[in-house]
């Protein structure tokens, strides 16, 4: 038999959620610590092991030191997934980002504030070339458990990059629109399962926005629905406030992830 | 015989939420240096708040935590509607109850059986674990498993919450899933008993040092949600005037603020809850805590897993009484109550699986202006160090290997939540 093929798992700026999501998948599927080796998770397990093939990364990068540590990473390992929002988009950490930094660090620190580094949060592709992405905050567990197998097969995961909305009306979901709520279904990837509104909430974007999103489009369905374009805004700059910052920038409507 | 010289510095303690180091000098006997520093980067997620609408508050403020997300966002909303003059329904109430349950059983497994028994049974992870006990760490998981269940019928999913908003809930559980939660509830009886003896067998290191316990209290239950703060040095405050307690400071080696009370450092988390509380236990409850050896006042901070065993055992049986209650009443569609004003103050305060969590918003024509946020492990900072002064001087004849053993434990115990408790802040509203 073939030698099980190296894991490990890494944390940046995040809440570790998505590791955490990665424990309870084993939950349904223990068989995944059959097929794998893991040989680094620090929140769950006190082994070490050297060298590994694949690096599951969770957190975005908010410090200088971080990117050494993502570069070192990127050469030891062949396959490279970033897991779950905060490492594929940046997530909650880039609302910071349209603050300004100083003023953050003071709020937080006050007159400590130099004594801990940051600067603005990037999505780790912003440092390393990033090999395959889960989506997510968090990610979703089934999604992970395809996306693992897919990897330990030598394909690229599926994820999908039609709209949210397509998946909440498979699921027979009220428009929530209808419910007078914002959402943002019709520009933001599916695959998980449309939970949000499937609970009476509307989507926030964690799952990043499809290729070439019609964000005009959007706005206008929102006025046909007596929905606040501020309100859609604000929920543009929950997790997606990196990628708002570079459409904003390149004017064109168009963000790369 | 010549005096010890140790140095022992543990680079990222595993098994526990966020990134911490140990480091501890001694030098010819003297204790030069025992410090806990908490590396992780800063999230400055109360800075982030400001400026967002309110009804964002506990979507954003739960993924301060993986673990403990129903914690951050129930706070957050209670925070808000304190602010708002919101008032949740009986059964917002009952279904925010059962919620906190799931997550305290979640939490409390994942710390008891996966982060904690590892070291009881001489392995390094709860990977080996599944080789070796395979029948408890398949118990650790199906009790996991329904903890999770609990919460994705009440709030979409445990981490992070999606149902739960200012005011009520957007979603509720059908009667179907709540008879079917029960039943599964009370067939995982014999799981809390298993539990129960297992840490009965598990040897945990004695070591004493009394502190100051502080904890949220309620005369007639259990307190997770809301009451007023109350310490085993004698005295209670309601939660708006939480800084009295908390003191916050920064200090150089940690991005988490420090707190102190009185003393220098106090104990907030289930042993503080235990010592303040143990009246208000579940009768079942009670027992286990008599079994496993659990006296009031407990001052071994290495028990504390075994105070979270004995809320296993509360939760799991309030979680069942909570599911009757609710079946009884029906739960049916309902608005989340509407706010009375848009702009107001209001801190919201919960006993979460790691201790106290204070949420301080103002809210200005439905924006947030300022929030603070003080987290149960930042609480604790102070007291492990003092553990750890306390603890290394008794152990300077041991090989080092074991005494990095004895304090990477003695962490665990407190089963720190890292990444929460770096965005701390203690920000005056002026």
């Amino acid at each position: 038999m073939a030698a099980k093929p190296k894991v490990a798992f890494f944390e940046f700026t995040s809440c570790e959620g998505c590791q955490l999501t990665v424990v309870d998948s084993l939950q349904t599927s223990p068989e995944l610590l059959d097929a794998v080796e893991i040989v680094r998770f620090r929140e769950a397990m006190s082994e070490k092991g050297e060298g590994y093939a694949i690096a599951l990364i969770e957190g975005a990068c908010s410090r200088p030191s971080d990117e050494a540590h993502l570069k070192e990473i990127r050469e030891k390992a062949q396959l490279v997934v970033a897991l779950g929002a905060c490492a594929h988009l940046g997530g909650i950490n880039t609302i910071r980002n349209r603050h300004d930094l100083a003023d953050v660090r003071r709020y937080v620190y006050g007159e400590q504030a130099e004594w801990f580094e940051t600067y603005p949060a990037r999505p780790i592709e912003a440092v390393i070339p990033v090999d395959a992405f889960i989506p997510g905050c968090p990610i979703d567990r089934h999604e992970f458990i395809r996306a693992v197998k897919a990897l330990l097969q030598g394909r690229a995961p599926q994820i999908p990059d039609h709209p949210l909305c397509v998946e909440c009306k498979l699921k027979e979901n009220v428009c929530v629109y209808l419910r007078g709520r914002t959402c943002l279904g019709p520009i933001v990837r599916a695959g998980c399962d449309a939970i949000c509104p499937t609970y009476g909430d509307g989507c926030e974007g964690c799952r990043g926005l499809i290729p070439n999103p019609n964000v005009a489009s959007l706005k206008q369905v929102l006025a046909e629905h007596h929905l606040s374009p501020e309100e859609t805004l604000a929920k543009l700059t929950l997790f997606l406030t990196y990628q708002t910052m570079e459409m904003e920038a390149a004017g064109d409507g168009k963000a790369k992830r | 015989m010549a005096k010890p010289s140790v140095r022992i510095d543990v680079h990222h303690i595993t098994r526990v939420e966020g990134h911490g180091n140990i480091v501890v000098d001694v030098q010819n006997g003297e204790l030069k240096q025992c410090d806990l520093e908490i590396v992780e980067s800063p999230r400055f997620i109360e800075a982030m708040l400001r400026g967002r609408p309110y009804t964002e508050s506990s979507h954003l403020t739960s993924r301060i935590c993986g673990i403990c997300a129903v914690g951050h966002a129930t706070t957050s909303l209670r925070a808000t509607e304190k602010a708002l003059g919101v008032v949740p329904s009986e059964q917002t109430v009952l279904l925010r109850k059962l919620n906190f349950h799931g997550e305290m059983l979640d939490s409390h497994i994942l710390h008891s059986y996966m982060l904690v028994a590892p070291d009881a049974l001489g392995v390094g992870s709860v990977v080996p674990l599944a080789k070796t006990h395979p029948e408890v760490v398949l118990r650790a998981l199906r009790m996991k498993k329904l903890a999770g269940d609990l919460c994705a019928a009440i709030c979409g999913r445990h981490t992070h919450p999606i149902a739960m908003t200012v005011g009520g809930f957007t979603h509720f559980p059908s009667t179907a899933d709540l008879e079917q939660l029960r039943e599964r509830l009370e067939a995982a009886r014999a799981d809390v008993d298993a539990t129960v003896e297992l840490f009965q067998k598990l040897h945990l290191p004695a070591f004493e040092r009394e502190t100051e316990y502080v904890a949220l209290r309620k005369d007639d239950e259990y307190c997770f949600i809301d009451g007023e703060i109350a310490s085993t040095d004698g005295g209670s405050w309601p939660v708006e005037r939480y800084r009295e307690i908390t003191n916050e400071t920064v200090i150089r080696h940690s991005s988490a603020k420090r707190t102190h009370h009185k003393r220098a450092e106090y104990m907030v988390g289930a042993l503080a809850r235990f010592n303040v509380n143990h009246e208000q236990l579940h009768l079942k409850a009670k027992s286990a805590a008599t079994a496993l050896g659990l006296k009031p006042k407990c001052t071994n901070p290495y028990l504390i897993t075994v105070a979270q065993v004995v809320e296993i055992v509360h939760c799991m049986e309030d979680a069942i009484h909570l599911a009757d209650l609710l079946l009884k009443r029906g739960v049916p569609w309902e608005e989340p109550a509407a706010p009375a004003r848009l702009s107001g103050e209001g801190t919201g305060a919960c006993d979460v699986p790691r201790g106290t969590l204070f949420h301080h918003y103002v809210i200005e024509d439905g924006k947030v202006v300022g929030a603070n946020c003080i987290i149960p492990t930042g609480q604790n900072l102070n007291n492990i160090e003092a553990d750890m002064r306390t603890l290394v001087p008794t152990l300077l004849e041991r090989r080092p290997e074991e005494i990095t053993l004895s304090l990477e434990m003695l962490v665990r115990a407190y089963d720190p939540c890292i990444s929460c408790s770096t965005h701390m802040l203690d920000v005056r509203f002026e």
